[in-house]
């Protein structure tokens, strides 16, 4: 699984993309979250801001329940301000 | 009678854009009205009261493109518009640049007006940019403005 990271989350977290193996009990973005935060404390951001991030899943706006696979592309990243 | 569908134009991109040469390509269209319109750098942050030097725009590569695509598809269907141009720039900007060409043609003007400002209002909050200004010691990531949401409450009706 392909996870990115965009503006200020990239910049907090130190990457703007890493491969993960997803371990198979991890079923949704959620989890997803919950996995990242037991591998490292960076990831904590995600969560403390989770009323404002936004997720794609496969370049698609998805939500923190929405199902996920081995295969997906997963982005987390700050409501939008271009224009 | 089956209508054609509209000419569309999407591109994200680092150089500038001519909006003569963007006018007169909506212009080939089946048109009877043109709106455009051209977003520019502000040289002021009023709320923290500095100077901007500069800023740099970045985006999500395929995303960006086809929620830009989903916005006007739901434009051309509820404004009957011919023609559709959408030009983001991304990447290191100045104070005065052009930053963003919404161009919109139809066959008449009140259609040409709301298409292109539907377009902008969820461009806005929708396509993934993200700006970061570059101030005299500091960069800071612009945050979403609560009014671009707002903005869209007119569309609702």
């Amino acid at each position: 699984m392909i996870i990115k990271y965009f503006s200020w989350i990239k910049e907090q977290i130190g990457k703007s993309e890493e491969q993960i193996e997803l371990p198979h009990h991890i079923k949704n973005v959620n989890e997803l979250i919950n996995y990242l935060n037991e591998i490292d404390e960076k990831y904590n951001l995600i969560f403390e801001k989770k009323d404002i991030i936004k997720i794609a899943v496969n370049k698609t706006y998805s939500s923190f329940d929405t199902n996920i696979n081995d295969n997906d592309e997963i982005a987390f990243f700050p409501p939008v301000t271009g224009g | 009678m089956t209508k054609s569908p509209p000419l569309i134009k999407i591109k994200i991109q680092n150089e500038d854009f001519d909006v003569s040469v963007e006018t007169n390509i909506l212009q080939q269209n089946n048109t009877g009205a043109i709106v455009n319109f051209v977003g520019i750098v502000r040289g002021y942050d009023e709320k923290n009261d500095q100077i901007i030097n500069s800023m740099t725009l970045e985006h999500y590569p395929g995303m960006t493109e086809s929620e830009i695509e989903n916005i006007i598809v739901e434009s051309y269907k509820k404004w009957e518009l011919t023609g559709i141009t959408v030009i983001h720039r991304v990447g290191y900007l100045k104070p005065y640049d052009q930053i963003v060409f919404v161009g919109v043609s139809s066959k008449h003007r009140q259609n040409a007006f709301n298409g292109c400002n539907f377009i902008m209002d969820w461009l806005k909050t929708k396509a993934p940019f993200w700006k970061v200004e570059e101030k005299n010691n500091e960069r800071n990531w612009v945050s979403f403005n609560e009014s671009d949401n707002k903005a869209l409450k007119k569309w609702e009706k």
